[in-house]
């Protein structure tokens, strides 16, 4: 294995140094919580189509036990996270940005967290077929777990049909406060490596990137002593400046080859394929254990909790057991942060139950503001476009949106804004530029979408306002020939009748 | 338990309007004492009659547009607006100019266009301009620095508060006694009566560079600058493309004449140079907002500044290569846009 010094790295435009506040929850070992009496198990913690169950309530499931299955290709199965009797399978709340809730499958546990017994690891996944490992990938509902939770057998069929040359593992993490990937790169860089191999080995790759952020040695370092450095020329590391937004896949992309993912596009478009080291890690897991995704590395932190640090955590634990874990709540625990502060969510209530998207709950801490301060106009310092990573005019897309310019919106970029949130930092107005850009894309989507509507409305319209022309015409058109034949008809027997008149004239 | 609910990002902002406008403020007191300095207690009495007035006329802009007085004020811009006002004004000024220039700024320039942040063109200048139209004499009426002459007689300060007060001079003083040429005014004379510029520049009201007393307030200016760069309240853009703008015409100018036009160190040590590179021209509202705009925004003001001052009817001309470069701000903004990442280049 290589490494690559940072100068070899191609510049993101903008970007902003944040505070890290990691130290919070570093440097300590991971401690698993306790499988609580209770789990909700949501059947959406992806991106894409929900789980449908395949239990129902009274039955007893064992921990790995597939209790919903993907529903099409754009999906991924759900496993007990631990054994006992399932209670309910309804609609229950859940933590995702896109919607309220979803249905879950609540499981009463047993205690004996009782393993699926027939659990087939995969001895030498070197010598699997491609169709072997995306199965078994599939299978265990392996996710990305960066926090956007895209199905990992979406994305590898993706990047077999398109020409993809690169595999990048991202080790960045580049938002403050989260260091799950950090706690997980020191404790299992050999598992994470061994997981890009297998990936590699499946796609048929001819190298790997793995991207650790400067502000890690730690996690580098394991990495470097890892038996796998030595083994495969096809990984080089790559150490990626401590800058946010380095850690976005498209950003990510454009450091390590200085390939630009086109507006609108993925990373495969540049030949590109993104993982997150978690993921990668629990592809190594399910073949060395064959046990499914169950949990996760949680990071849990901030002022509120009295132990910060990185827990493993069973999907579907709700977040006041993780909190209670992590040694409860102190009198700071103001806001609930589901992600980072600058991209996460702020979830209301604690009884949501952690997800497969769960990468950390932040419980308010230093920094993190309590009130907004009150927005001011925009003086258009063009601060905002110094640090977008993107290159937008986040001034001139405000002024646009208060405008309700949605012409202007798209010329300006509006679908390319990464939603990284660097503009409000820097905002000296303390615009809420990142929210006003979510809901100004929602807008235009409906927009176009009502136009496209209406456009179909006009068209129909004018389509039926044609056939019933040219009914209207071929109507009257018979009508005019009937008319004319009456009136002929009845010029005929006139001048029949006269006739015989002329000849009796005659 | 229940937790608020907030929107991204939730780290705090890292400034404010409030204290990059106070800072910009506070950056300019070292070149207001040299200012005091060299041309007496004018600069002061004019820096406190421009914060009242311009404050008072904002705060009835704002009660009459049914606007939060208190908070609005609290982004301390009317306080820099006025202050950049004071510093552009002739020292000693009769005070209804001085109120006329504010009301420019403040009212018609800054709060019919709709306050901070929707103004086209630089309050301060629109203040400026406004009053060197209407009252040319007053205007062009400067006292020189104590140069130590012995035929000149310095007016007292009561003669002084006189004039501010009433419009006119004691009868025992006229206007011409008093006030002097500025070193542009001289140039400009000058070069009128096709004289060259090492002749004029023989007056002792000119310095080493520029003129006398006005270079040492440059220095300190640009110092103030430099800070404000440091701090990342202004960027480099616009400041070096004025400078460019105003020197490079100006190089060439005072090398193809042998050294009858003045050269790049007088026109940057005189006149509102250094102030309108640093503190006029960034104005971030009325700037244009991408760096290569800023670029060309900048330049065009350093250049339309020299020309005026070269060919044209005034003596120095940064309010309206200011005024000027302001409304091509739109147009420079719409072809200067960034390519955005991911699109064709």
């Amino acid at each position: 294995m290589t490494t690559a010094a940072t100068e070899d790295l191609y510049r993101l435009p903008g970007g902003i140094r944040l505070p890290s506040f990691k130290e919070q929850s570093r440097g300590r070992p991971i401690v698993d919580i306790p499988v609580p009496p209770k789990l909700i198990i949501p059947l959406r913690q992806h991106a894409g189509e929900p789980a449908k169950p395949i239990v129902s309530v009274g039955d007893h499931v064992l921990t790995g036990q597939r209790i919903a299955e993907a529903s099409g290709s754009f999906s991924a199965p759900v496993h007990a996270s631990s054994s006992g009797i399932v209670t309910a399978i309804e609609h229950r709340p859940i933590a995702d940005r896109h919607r309220q809730d979803a249905v879950c499958i609540e499981i009463e546990t047993d205690g004996e967290d009782t393993r699926l017994p027939d659990l087939s690891p995969i001895t030498n996944p070197f010598a699997e077929t491609q169709q072997t490992l995306l199965a078994a990938i599939e299978a265990a509902g392996i996710v990305g777990l960066g926090g956007a939770a895209f199905p990992t057998v979406a994305k590898l069929r993706h990047a077999i049909d398109t020409s993809i040359d690169t595999l990048v593992l991202n080790g960045v993490e580049c938002e403050p406060y989260i260091s799950c990937d950090d706690a997980l790169m020191c404790a299992s860089a050999a598992d994470i490596l061994y997981g890009a191999r297998i990936l590699l080995t499946a796609l048929d790759l001819p190298h790997c990137f793995v991207g650790v952020e400067s502000d890690k040695p730690e996690a580098w370092e394991a990495f470097r002593s890892a038996a796998e450095i030595d083994a495969d020329d096809r990984l080089q590391m790559v150490r990626i400046p401590t800058v946010y937004p380095s850690g976005g896949e498209d950003q990510l992309v454009y450091l390590m080859t200085g390939r630009e993912v086109p507006t609108g596009g993925y990373p495969s478009d540049v030949g590109a394929l993104v993982h997150n080291v978690g993921t990668a890690a629990a592809v190594a897991n399910l073949a060395l254990t064959g046990m499914p995704m169950i949990s996760r590395i949680v990071t849990v932190t901030g002022d509120g909790v009295a132990r910060p640090g990185n827990y493993r955590v069973r999907f579907g634990t709700p977040m006041a057991d993780v909190a209670a874990a992590a040694g409860g709540y102190t009198e700071s625990a103001k806001r609930l942060i589901m992600g980072g502060p600058m991209t996460g969510l702020a979830l209301t209530s604690d009884a949501l139950p952690v997800t497969k998207a769960s990468n950390c709950l932040l419980f308010t801490g230093p920094a993190i503001q309590t009130s907004r301060e009150p927005e001011r106009p925009c003086i258009r310092c063009g601060e905002c476009a110094r640090i977008c990573p993107v290159r937008l005019q986040p001034q001139q897309l405000y002024r646009a949106h208060q405008f309700e310019q949605g012409d202007t919106l798209d010329a300006l970029g509006l679908i390319d804004c990464i939603e990284c949130g660097c503009c409000d930092l820097v905002c000296p107005s303390h615009i809420p530029l990142t929210h006003s850009f979510r809901t100004a894309k929602q807008q235009r989507k409906l927009e176009v979408y009502e136009r496209e509507r209406a456009s179909r409305a006009k068209e129909r319209f004018e389509q039926r306002r044609a056939r019933d022309e040219q009914r209207a015409q071929s109507e009257s058109e018979n009508l005019r020939a009937l008319k004319d034949k009456a009136s002929r008809d009845a010029i005929a027997e006139i001048l029949a009748r006269k006739q015989p008149n002329k000849s009796d004239d005659d | 338990m229940r937790f608020e609910a907030a929107i991204t990002p939730y780290l705090r902002p890292t400034t404010g309007v409030g204290a990059m406008m106070q800072e910009v403020t506070l950056s300019l007191v070292p070149a207001i004492v040299v200012y005091f300095f060299f041309f007496g207690f004018g600069i002061l009495f004019n820096i406190v009659l421009c914060i009242v007035a311009c404050v008072a006329f904002e705060a009835l802009a704002l009660m009459l547009r049914k606007q939060p007085v208190a908070s609005t004020l609290g982004d301390f811009s009317v306080i820099l607006t006025a202050v950049l006002l004071a510093l552009a004004l002739p020292t000693y000024l009769p005070i209804y100019v001085t109120l006329i220039a504010c009301a420019a700024a403040v009212l018609l320039a800054k709060h019919a266009y709709g306050g901070i942040g929707y103004n086209p063109f630089n309050p301060a200048m629109v203040g400026y301009a406004f009053v060197l139209i209407s009252f040319p004499i007053e205007m062009s009426s400067w006292l020189p620095p104590s140069l130590g002459d012995i035929d000149y007689v310095r007016p007292s300060v009561w003669e002084r508060l006189h004039y501010v007060f009433t419009g006119g001079w004691p009868d025992s003083l006229t206007l011409d006694a008093v006030t002097r040429a500025t070193p542009l005014d001289m140039v400009r004379n000058g070069m009128a009566n096709s004289e060259m510029f090492a002749e004029i520049r023989i007056n002792p009201i000119f310095g080493d560079f520029g003129g006398y007393g006005w270079e040492w307030l440059g220095n300190f200016l640009a110092v103030a600058g430099f800070w404000l760069l440091y701090r990342g309240i202004i960027r480099w853009h616009i400041p070096v493309a004025v400078l460019a703008g105003m020197l490079l015409p100006a190089t060439v100018a005072t090398m193809t004449t042998s050294g009858a036009l003045p050269g790049p160190g007088f026109h940057l040590f005189s006149g509102a140079t250094i102030l309108a590179a640093f503190f006029i021209a960034t104005d971030p509202v009325s700037a244009a907002t991408s760096p290569r705009g800023r670029l060309i925004y900048g330049f065009g003001i350093g250049l339309i500044a020299w020309c005026i001052r070269s060919f044209g009817g005034y003596p120095d001309g940064f309010a309206f290569a200011v005024l000027l470069m302001n409304a091509a701000v739109p147009l420079i903004d719409r072809f200067t846009a960034p390519r955005i990442m991911g699109h064709e280049r």
